[in-house]
Formats: structure tokens, C-alpha cells, sequence
């Protein structure tokens, strides 16, 4: 009996198998994928990053059903959503805690890069399309956030839009008023970012995605001993130290992706709020457009990068620092120019620049969080300089490091 | 059956160990084995450091979380009252006090009474003769599905209190309990203000009157030592006794943060509930889940 | 079935890489030694056994979520009405639930036509389920003058139009009054029954109502329960 269904089952796979390319991405893409065996804690973030992906657009599409994307209404709603839809509270707090875990996600997801060199060479356009992602996802989970149209939503939104009227010649002040749709943050604003939220930010996030997989898929994967395990394969062709994504990646990412959900859900079902870092106090106070909260911060995800537009003295100034903080991790495969991948076998300054830096930009990310006082501003121009210093002497160092030897395998 | 089961898993796992011995002399045979265990202690330590520090991060995280305070008024310590949102009782009588001072002006209109009826236990009945007392658009008393609003206009209260008396149903969640606790146990008799003669310490300046005054009776402040020219208020002292003994008073308000904590999340003891349930399930597939993934793992070499 | 499953799965496991006779595994990570295929098939229908219970579990609440709201519901609350004003032969229209429900009162001429040819009709005895039990008599009412129905043709969904005159030229010699629907010409008696011939499948439905008094009723709910 069981035969029979399989003869069916390759009845109608073979049928689909000669007009579109079934079998074979799946082959391409999980079953015949070979994935270095050395993987550690740090390689779950990826797989984690779509899980968030999906939870998001699922979520979304549900919100948007109950959200009303009106000056007058969009605060009400949201309300609305939380009390009187079925279960709207927890579609809601999926939604909102989601948002938070996708930048925790990323944000662990681009150090693992930076700890095993996965930007380098032949990786830099992954890198690229990476950059891409996570840009794109500032500017979604930015929109995203004024929708619940509360006072944090909508100073938050006048702060950031604000950042464009830095640019010189009249141009800025033009551009901040297109950009709004009115002279203040209005109706019209939030309708054209929820607009850009639901629809178009997306569509352009999973072509990204896509795009970052199949990069990925082209040139293999990168390992914690950072070699190629192309460089060693077997008489088959296969790489000696590869494993078939699936069955083998697929069951550990699954373990990865129930641990993730414990963490989310606990954070869901209990404290959804996490204190005021992923639903801020002051926005369940709606939005007005008379009075500025007492103290206001972006959310944490945005902290470290609002503390560097801070912490420079010109308004100008500041936003071409913010932008360029992101621009520079664009260019970070050219910067680096040692060719050994994996920090096990580069030099100990490496690792002390490395260090600093990933503590420079955490304590930004407080300091955003902070309102301004003298010494915050000192401590956030210190670990501003750190941050655009970590290149400059990565530039210098990488040249001619002191490497250790690199293994013709992987290490287990 | 089960014996030759566990006997096959042994013999499997003997494989295995055998695969890794040969695997480790080939090594040896390469002549990396020195390097290579080197390399990977130090990795290793490299990676707890690293494990550690994320650990540390975690904890700095969470201690951050313990200090993001609500805009409060600067220097006023607020007191925490000892409030339980599934106790139905003093839900109720929350309500009850919600409704009769409050609601004249402030309005709570993300709330249904039909739903506050089912959380604490009450009939709809109980609430439509004890907790409804507004009309609606047609002039006939409010449904008790509807929304807990009332007939002042923005526009009136604004012109009454200089600002519109605003909507309390989310105050516990942008204030916090402790806010709102203490806020009502602040106010003191202050000749200055002009419109209600009362001001608060947690809140200066309020344009609220205090509504509770005969209840909870005047306070007047206790001033400091002077500083800077000024004397700060220390304390605030009972001048004239209320209707309520300061205990009861308390009580009263208490009960009256708690059913405002109840309204800016209803969903709360529900959440809890669901919560545990999500939370045995998941670990349940995470236990099938490891086993699955080690099962699978005992193949790479 | 057994002998030819383990055959299956023993080929599922070289795809896998995982078995014997898996040249690949030959100079690979892969161990040459094909571990249990029995334990692992049990364990991955376990895991996507509960796996699949966590999906249905998710789709509850998203799903749910498009049922009627709170707000919906309060919305669609019973209503109150006042007949006392209703003169013979005259309609009013109560909204519940969004939808038109007409209050009639009927003539006892009108009720006598009701009697009348019977055959015309698809479902003169409403055995259909369109109304509650109490409302499943000739009249289709809990008295017989006074006609409460959802005044929604249930063919597509139109509000057809009341037309109680005897005979009036557009409707032909035969109509004893009733409502007919203006978008595809459903015909229904004073009792909201439908005739034969016409696109509508069933008769107009009665909602649950009860009389508080003589003078008022009260729609979507029956004696005591909320429908």
C-alpha cells in the first residue's frame, strides 16, 4: 500500500518535476545543500530571522484587518484591537514583541559575521544584500511604529523626520514637508507610512531576502573556522566537511526556532511591555500634537545610532555621523583586508578591536535611552569615536596581521 | 521488542564511538592533532568569554528594565499599594468609586461594562443598576455593552479645567499604579491655586480638584528646613478629618488603582493563564525536539 | 507491509546520506553506520504530530480574530420596540444586527388569505428552519396579527419591497399582497413565504423576538435567552 502512494506521490511530483523546477530547488536548496558540519550556537540567528520574518507578515495581515489608518481613529483602534477583537491582544503583542525580537535577532545575526568573517570575500554582495535587510527593516519597523499613533509614535516620528531638514540649501525643510504631507506629523503622515508599512516595505524586504539566500546558496556557507569546505571534497563531489542542510540543519534549527519561541511567547504572555523597551509608557497616551512627552527615546533598536546623531554638536553634523555609522558596515568587506576569515585564528588585537567595539555599541545604545546630561554626551563622543575608530584601525590592521595557522578542515 | 531495540541502539552507538576513535587517529595520522587541540581550547575559552558577555549584557538589560521610570513629578517617592487584579471584591468596589467620582468628567471609553461585568464576576444586571449612570446619544440610559464614556464634551472640560479631563482607561499603563496610588493620597490644601484651593505633590499644578476631600478630609504640608530660600514640603499632614479613617481611605483608593490597573489591561489574568499553558506545550516540543536533533546528529562525524 | 516500509525507509535514509550502502559517506561527515530509521521515522511523526498541533494552535486565534467582535456584538444587542403606534396594514422597520427586521400588523383579511392557495407557495407549512419554533405556524408569528421578519430576500440578499395592495398591475391579478424583491423578482406572502417559480429558495426568516407587553417587543431575543 505504502508503494503505491509512493508511486502516486512520484506520479504527480514527476508531472510538476517536467514543468517547473520542483525537485530541483528542493535539492539545490535543502536536501543536496551542503552546510559546513561545524555550526555553532551563533549560526541560529538566520534561520531565526525568517521565523520572525513570517511571524511578522502572518501577524500583519491580521492586524490590518482591525487597524484603521486615521488621525482620528488609529489610536482608538488600536484599542480596539486589544479588548474587543478575539484574541486581537495577543495577534497585537506578537506584532509588537516581534518587532523587538527581529532586531535582537539581527542584531546577533551580524555579529556572527563579524566574528567569523562571513563578509569576506567571496561573500561581500551576501554581505551587501544583508546591509540591505536590515536598513530596510529600520525603515519598516520606523513606520511600523507610529501607527499606534500615540505621543511616542508621533514625537518619535517628528524627531526622525526632522533629521532630513538637515540637509543644506532649502532642500531639507522642502523635503521634511513632502515627506509629511503637511506641516506637522498629520493624518497625512500616517497614512502614507502605513501604506509604505504594510505593503511596500515588505514586498521589498522578502525580495531581499530571497536575494541574501540565494547569494548565500551560490557561494556556500561560511564556518566559525572560516575555510572553504569547497576546497575539500570527496570523490562524489561533496564536500568533505559539509552535511545535507536537511535533514541535519533542518532538525537544529527547528530546536533553535522552539527555544527562540519560548523566549518569545514568555516575553508575549508575560511581559509584553518588557518594562517600556518594546512598548513604550508614554505611547499609550495618544498622540498630541501640543505637547512633547517629558522624556523621549527611540525604541532600543535605534539607541545606539540616535546617541551618535547626539553626541556631535551640529545638527548637520550629526546626521551625516548617524548615516554614515550605517553606511561604513556596507564597506566593511573592503575594510577588512586580512584574508583569514575566522577571529580563532587572527590576531589578538583584532580581538581587543572587536571587543571594544561590540561594548561601545551597547553603551550607545544606552546612552540613546538616556536623557542628555554632560557626561552622557562625553561617554557617548567616546564610543562614537570608538565606533568609526574600530574601522579606521581595522583599515590599518588587517594589512599585516599576525594570524595563527589556519586549519585545512573544520574543527568540531 | 524493546530489548532488541536498546540492543541495536548500543550496537549503533558503538559504531559511532569507533567512527570517532578512527576519526581521531586520522588526525593524529595528519599530524595536526597538537594544533588543532590547541586552537580549540583556546576558541573555546574564547567563546565562554563571549557566552559570558552576553550574559552580563542580558543582566545590565535587566536591571536597565527595573530602572526605566515613568515621567513622574521629580523627588516624590511613590508609595506601592498592595493590589491584586483577580480579587472581584475590591475590583468592585473600585468601580463602584470609578463610576460615582471619577467618571463624571473623565471618561474610560476603551472599556465595556458588559466586559468588566464578566472579569469581575458581577451580573449585567448588577452593573446596570449599580454602575451605569450616564445616558447615551438617544437620551436613554447607557447599554451595558457599550463603552464607558460620559456626556462631557472635550470642549467643556477644557473650558472647566483649562484641559480636558482626560481618559483613564490606559492612566495605569502611562502613569503606572504607583502614580496613580499615590497621586490620590497627595493632594493638600494650597491657597495659591486659585480655581480648587488644593494642590498635589506628585503632580503640581493639577487642575484636578480633589474630589475625595470629603472622604479622605484636607491635608496641609509640613515644610523643611530652608534651602536655597524656599522650604520644600517634607510630609503632608491630616488637618481636618474626612468621612473616611486614613486606613479606609487607603483602602479606597487602592481599590480604585486596581480596578484602573484592571481596565488598561483587562485581558491580564486571561493572558497568565494562556500563558502557562503555551509555555508547557513549547517545552514539551522542545524536549521532542532535542531528541529528534540528537538523534539525527549522532550521524556526523 | 512491514518488510516493504523498511525497504522504503532504508532508501529514504540514503538520501539522506545516512546509510550503508551511501557511497557518499565514503570520505564524508556523514558515519557509515545507518542509525535506527524506526526510531527516527517515530520521532519525526511525533515532532511533526505536536509541531502540527502547535500550527492549528496559532491558527485559532489568527483566524478568530475574524469572527464578530466585542464591539460587534454589543452592536447586534437585542432591540426594543414600540408597536403601539402600528396602525393595520402598516410596516415599520427595526434595525437589528444591521439588518432591516419589518413589524407588520395584519389585517384579519390579510390573515385569511393566508389560508388561500396554499399550492402557489414552496413552503407553505415552513418546514424549512427559517424561523424559531415558536413562529412555525401558519401565520409564522407568536400573534397572529403581528408579523416580525427579516426583511432580507434570501435569494442574494436584496431588501424586497412591501407591497400589501390586492391585484395591483405590475403584479398581476393573482397577488394577495406581500413583498416582492426588485433584483431577480422573488415573490413572498404576507407571512414572508415564498412562492414557487420564483429565484429565492426559502422562505423569509423570522428572527427570535418575544412581546414584552401588548405594545412593545423585543427583537433577537426569546423569553428569557438571548438568541
Amino acid at each position: 500500500m505504502s508503494s503505491n502512494v509512493e508511486k502516486q506521490g512520484g506520479g504527480v511530483l514527476g508531472w510538476i518535476d517536467e514543468r517547473f523546477p520542483l525537485t530541483k530547488m528542493l535539492e539545490e536548496h535543502i536536501t543536496k545543500y551542503y552546510a559546513p558540519k561545524n555550526f555553532n550556537f551563533w549560526y541560529y540567528f538566520g534561520s531565526l530571522a525568517l521565523l520572525v520574518l513570517i511571524l511578522q507578515i502572518v501577524t500583519g495581515i491580521f492586524l490590518t484587518m482591525n487597524y484603521k489608518p486615521d488621525g482620528n481613529l488609529a489610536f482608538t483602534s488600536v484599542e480596539y484591537i486589544m479588548r474587543d477583537v478575539n484574541f486581537g491582544w495577543l495577534i497585537r503583542y506578537m506584532h509588537s514583541t516581534g518587532a523587538s525580537m527581529f532586531f535582537v535577532v539581527i542584531y546577533l545575526h551580524m555579529f556572527r559575521a563579524l566574528l567569523y568573517g562571513s563578509y569576506k570575500k567571496p561573500r561581500e554582495l551576501l554581505w551587501v544584500f544583508g546591509m540591505l535587510i536590515y536598513v530596510a527593516l529600520m525603515a519598516e519597523a520606523f513606520m511600523g511604529y507610529l501607527l499606534p499613533w500615540g505621543q511616542m509614535s508621533y514625537w518619535g516620528a517628528q524627531v526622525i523626520i526632522s533629521l532630513f531638514g538637515a540637509i543644506p540649501f532649502g532642500i531639507g525643510d522642502a523635503l521634511t514637508i513632502w515627506l509629511k504631507g503637511d506641516y506637522i506629523v498629520s493624518d497625512a503622515t500616517l497614512n502614507r507610512f502605513f501604506a509604505l508599512h504594510v505593503i511596500a516595505v515588505p514586498l521589498v524586504l522578502v525580495f531581499l531576502v530571497a536575494a541574501h539566500i540565494l547569494a548565500l546558496h551560490e557561494v556556500g556557507s561560511n564556518n566559525p573556522d572560516g575555510i572553504e569546505i569547497k576546497k575539500n571534497k570527496n570523490a562524489q563531489g561533496i564536500p568533505k566537511d559539509g552535511i545535507p542542510f536537511h535533514p541535519y540543519y533542518t532538525v537544529k534549527d527547528f530546536l533553535g526556532a522552539v527555544v527562540f519561541l519560548i523566549i518569545f511567547f514568555a516575553i508575549v504572555f508575560f511581559a509584553p511591555e518588557m518594562g517600556g523597551y518594546f512598548l513604550e509608557h508614554a505611547n499609550f497616551v495618544p498622540a498630541d500634537p501640543l505637547k512633547t512627552p517629558e522624556h523621549i527615546a527611540p525604541v532600543w533598536y535605534f539607541t545606539p545610532f540616535y546617541a551618535i546623531l547626539r553626541a556631535v554638536p551640529d545638527k548637520l553634523g550629526g546626521v551625516i555621523a548617524m548615516g554614515g555609522a550605517i553606511f561604513v558596515l556596507f564597506l566593511l568587506p573592503w575594510i577588512d583586508r586580512n584574508p583569514v576569515r575566522s577571529i580563532r585564528y587572527r590576531s589578538v588585537t583584532y580581538k581587543i578591536l572587536l571587543f571594544t567595539f561590540a561594548i561601545a555599541f551597547v553603551v550607545l545604545g544606552y546612552m540613546g535611552m538616556q536623557s542628555p546630561t554632560p557626561v552622557g554626551t562625553l561617554i557617548s563622543r567616546i564610543c562614537a569615536g570608538i565606533y568609526f575608530g574600530y574601522f579606521i584601525a581595522l583599515f590599518l590592521v588587517s594589512r599585516n596581521e599576525k594570524n595563527k595557522p589556519v586549519p585545512e578542515r573544520v574543527t568540531s | 521488542m524493546i530489548g532488541q531495540n536498546g540492543s541495536q541502539q548500543q550496537t549503533t552507538r558503538q559504531a559511532r564511538v569507533q567512527a570517532q576513535l578512527q576519526a581521531a587517529r586520522i588526525q593524529t595520522e595528519r599530524g595536526r592533532a597538537k594544533v588543532l587541540s590547541r586552537t580549540d581550547l583556546q576558541s573555546g575559552k574564547y567563546q565562554r568569554l563571549l557566552v559570558m558577555t552576553a550574559a552580563a549584557v542580558l543582566a545590565a538589560g535587566s536591571l536597565l528594565y527595573a530602572s526605566q521610570s515613568r515621567a513622574a513629578g521629580v523627588g516624590v517617592h511613590l508609595e506601592s499599594p498592595r493590589i491584586d487584579q483577580s480579587n472581584d471584591k475590591s475590583l468592585q468596589r473600585g468601580a463602584q468609586a470609578f463610576v460615582n467620582y471619577c467618571m463624571g468628567c473623565h471618561s474610560a471609553d476603551y472599556q465595556r461594562y458588559s466586559r468588566f461585568a464578566q472579569d469581575a464576576g458581577l451580573s449585567e444586571e448588577d452593573v446596570i443598576n449599580n454602575l451605569i449612570f450616564t445616558t447615551d446619544e438617544a437620551g436613554e440610559r447607557t447599554k451595558v455593552g457599550s463603552l464607558m464614556s460620559n456626556n462631557m464634551t472635550k470642549e467643556y472640560g477644557k473650558q472647566a479645567f483649562g484641559v480636558a479631563p482626560p481618559n483613564l482607561a490606559l492612566t495605569a499603563r502611562s502613569r503606572g499604579v504607583d502614580w496613580i496610588y499615590t497621586y490620590l493620597k497627595s493632594y493638600y490644601v494650597d491657597p495659591g491655586i486659585a480655581t480648587t484651593g488644593v494642590n498635589n505633590l506628585v503632580y503640581p499644578g493639577t487642575a484636578m480638584p480633589h474630589v475625595l476631600w470629603d472622604l479622605q478630609g484636607l491635608q496641609t504640608p509640613v515644610y523643611g528646613e530652608e534651602v536655597h530660600g524656599a522650604r520644600p514640603i517634607t510630609g503632608l499632614e491630616l488637618t481636618q478629618e474626612g468621612s473616611m479613617t486614613p486606613e479606609e481611605y487607603d483602602g479606597l483608593v487602592a481599590d480604585i488603582t486596581n480596578f484602573m490597573a484592571y481596565m488598561s489591561d483587562p485581558i491580564k489574568e486571561t493572558r497568565h493563564r494562556v500563558g502557562m499553558y503555551v509555555m508547557l506545550f513549547l517545552f514539551l516540543l522542545l524536549g521532542i525536539a532535542y531528541i529528534l536533533k540528537k538523534e539525527y546528529w549522532k550521524d556526523v562525524v | 507491509m512491514s518488510a516493504n516500509d523498511r525497504k522504503n525507509s532504508a532508501q529514504h535514509a540514503s538520501a539522506d546520506g545516512s546509510s550503508t550502502s551511501n557511497p557518499a559517506a565514503v570520505d564524508s561527515s556523514l558515519a557509515d553506520q545507518v542509525a535506527d530509521p524506526k526510531r527516527r521515522r517515530l520521532l519525526v511523526q511525533g515532532v511533526a504530530a505536536v509541531g502540527g498541533l502547535g500550527a492549528v494552535a496559532l491558527a485559532v486565534p489568527l483566524l478568530g480574530s475574524m469572527s464578530p467582535s466585542a464591539r460587534a456584538k454589543a452592536a447586534g444587542a437585542p432591540v426594543q420596540a414600540d408597536i403601539s403606534k402600528l396602525t393595520p396594514g402598516q410596516l415599520v422597520t427595526v434595525e437589528w444586527r444591521g439588518k432591516p427586521v419589518w413589524v407588520v400588523s395584519r389585517t384579519e383579511e390579510t390573515l385569511k388569505h393566508l389560508e388561500e392557495d396554499t399550492e402557489r407557495l414552496s413552503d407553505p407549512a415552513s418546514e424549512v428552519e427559517q424561523q424559531p419554533a415558536y413562529a412555525q405556524n401558519a401565520a409564522r408569528s407568536i400573534r397572529p396579527e403581528t408579523l416580525v421578519v427579516i426583511g432580507i430576500c434570501t435569494h442574494l440578499g436584496c431588501s424586497p419591497s412591501y407591497r400589501p395592495e390586492i391585484a395591483p398591475a405590475d403584479l398581476g391579478a393573482d397577488w394577495d399582497g406581500g413583498f416582492f424583491c426588485p433584483c431577480h423578482g422573488s415573490k413572498f406572502d404576507m407571512a414572508g413565504r415564498v412562492y414557487k417559480g420564483v429565484p429565492a429558495p426559502t422562505n423569509l426568516e423570522i428572527p427570535p423576538y418575544r412581546f414584552v407587553d401588548d405594545n412593545t417587543i423585543i427583537v433577537g431575543e426569546d423569553s428569557g435567552v438571548a438568541a
